[in-house]
């Protein structure tokens, strides 16, 4: 099957920093792919460069490609309205908004915004419509940043640390969620609940000092303890065991194994 | 008692002249972090442009109808040249602050010496319906016209402001805009639009503070702008970068104190004093009365 994204030799570099050093990957048309790594491995900075978010001070390098279309020198809006959903890092939703204006936001000209899946997906967005997003809890401020997303139809979702801050129950409920929009559309995750990623991903990516360190099937990744603790810095040996799988599913004992 | 009404509705008026500068200057820099020194400059168009129409325009006069829209016309000049410096000088410097700042200076300092050029650099007597030059007895108090039309005029932009964050689309992405401009895009949304949008909004807000300003003042001169400007960024800064609202209070509260210090303290000691709220502004609350939001 063709990748819905192919990235060859990607580099950027920021404030003289070589951030990204020639990394290349592709994200399968279906499910999701992790991009893992270490903290400051440039994960983040891939996922921006990606959807054209790299700082006016920086300078990208190298080809991103969605299907036959070159992403790069596109601005974001475009790419975005071109079927390039982004959940950032931190959720940044618009704090001093309710949550129904920033759900607003996200409609678009001439398409019908997809509310009922995305109440269907989040009731509680549908109830607090006029609460201020600022006001919401860490777990609630995610939800409305993916349901923002899911308003219109998406190609690719590129979603950062989704789960970053949050108790152990709304980690369940996130994760939940994100299977279940894997189902319909391919999502490249960068996520360090390793519990998390062996629920979600199929395949993974591994950054290290700004290159691919590893790329493959994410599970077999996690079961290599010493590739894991070496490639990330901790083992996965805690989450990889059938019983540990089932633990993610129960709120009270889902753990975050931060890399 | 009448002193200190007169005081009041005429600090009112002042603080209206401030709020309708402040207010546009307050927008473009919460959303599209520009610091826009050429903002004066949109001010004086509109008052020259009042003053030319007035005298030239066919339709146009010192009266009546006439008046109503040789104001028009400067404010719709003052919205045109507030439109092109955005399109032409400001969108090819985002995200380059430095060149921005200079670009706008340079801009201010050559509008005022092409206003110079061409109309001199004396200041013209304004024309103006008769009934902005008298007053209106209020609890005792003969208050000048002009204040008391600079005053609705500012509600009015105050309220339309307020209506068109509140309640458009582009208000919308301006109040988030103001927030994280960068997600804005990220939703696929142009805020480029935005940004003119909000440059259009400053410049007929400068401009209409220019012709009523006039009217206010009984005369155009070509630094008028300049010289408003450095209170309307005072204005902004107390009143909190991005914030109608907040510059709506902070307004007020630099046109009333202006006002009484210098009316019972020495005749520019009101300044100082208003300088002096802005240090202590920016040494308690750096981020002013509202902070940044666009408020709606």
């Amino acid at each position: 099957m063709e990748p819905v994204l192919s990235v060859e030799d990607l580099s950027v570099r920021i404030s003289g920093l070589h951030i990204l050093q020639g990394v290349s990957f592709t994200v399968a048309p279906t499910g999701v792919t992790v991009l893992l790594g270490r903290n400051g491995v440039g994960k983040t900075t891939t996922l921006r460069a990606i959807v054209g978010l790299t700082p006016p001070t920086g300078e990208v390098r190298g080809t991103i490609r969605m299907g036959a279309q070159s992403l790069l020198a596109r601005p974001t809006h475009r790419l975005v309205r071109g079927g390039l959903g982004y959940v950032p890092e931190d959720r940044c939703v618009f704090a001093g908004l309710t949550v129904a204006e920033n759900l607003r936001l996200a409609e678009r000209r001439g398409t019908t915004p997809a509310y009922d899946k995305v109440f269907a997906l989040f009731p509680e967005l549908d109830r607090r419509g006029r609460q201020r997003a600022g006001s919401l809890s860490g777990g609630q401020q995610q939800m409305l940043a993916i349901g923002r997303v899911l308003l219109n139809d998406n190609r690719l979702l590129l979603v950062d640390e989704p789960t970053k801050g949050l108790a152990p129950k709304v980690v369940t409920e996130v994760a939940e969620v994100l299977e279940r929009v894997a189902e319909s559309v391919p999502v490249l995750l960068v996520e360090q609940n390793l519990a998390v990623v062996r629920r979600l991903a199929r395949d993974a990516v591994v950054l290290a000092a700004g290159k691919v360190a590893w790329t493959g099937d994410a599970h077999e990744l996690l079961l290599e303890t010493a590739l894991t603790k070496s490639l990330l810095g901790v083992g996965s040996a805690e989450v990889s065991t059938p019983s540990a799988r089932s633990e993610l599913a129960s709120p009270a004992v889902a753990r975050k194994d931060q890399l | 008692m009448g002193t200190v009404i007169l005081l009041t509705l005429t600090g009112l008026g002042l603080a209206a002249l401030y709020f309708l500068v402040a207010s546009g200057l307050s927008l473009v820099f919460g959303l599209a972090d520009v610091l826009n020194f050429a903002h004066g400059l949109f001010l004086g168009v509109g008052a020259y442009g009042t003053w030319w129409a007035a005298g030239n325009l066919p339709g146009a006069g010192p009266d009546g109808f006439g008046f109503v829209f040789a104001v028009a016309f400067g404010v719709a000049a003052g919205t045109l040249v507030a439109i092109l410096v955005e399109l032409v000088l400001i969108r090819p410097l985002y995200s380059r602050t430095i060149e921005q700042v200079l670009v706008t200076v340079g801009l201010s300092l050559a509008g005022v010496a092409l206003l110079q050029a061409t109309w001199g650099a004396d200041a013209r007597p304004f024309p103006r319906p008769d009934w902005t030059r008298q007053v209106t007895g209020i609890l005792g108090a003969q208050v000048p016209n002009g204040g008391l039309l600079l005053i609705i005029a500012a509600v009015l932009v105050l309220g339309a402001i307020l209506a068109f964050l509140r309640w458009t689309r582009y208000g919308l992405v301006i109040r988030a805009g103001v927030e994280n401009r960068e997600m804005v895009t990220a939703l696929g949304i142009d805020v480029r639009k935005a940004f003119t949008l909000v440059f259009a909004i400053g410049g007929a807000a400068a401009a209409l503070a220019g012709a009523l300003g006039g009217v206010y003042f009984g005369t155009v001169s070509p630094g008028q702008g300049g010289s408003l400007l450095i209170f309307a960024f005072i204005v902004v800064v107390i009143g909190g970068m991005g914030s109608v609202v907040g510059s709506a209070y902070a307004s007020v509260v630099v046109g009333l104190v202006q006002q009484f210090v210098n009316y019972y303290g020495t005749s520019g000691l009101g300044d100082i004093c208003v300088v002096g709220l802005l240090a202590v502004v920016l040494l308690l609350r750096p981020q002013g009365i509202a902070g940044k939001v666009a408020t709606a």
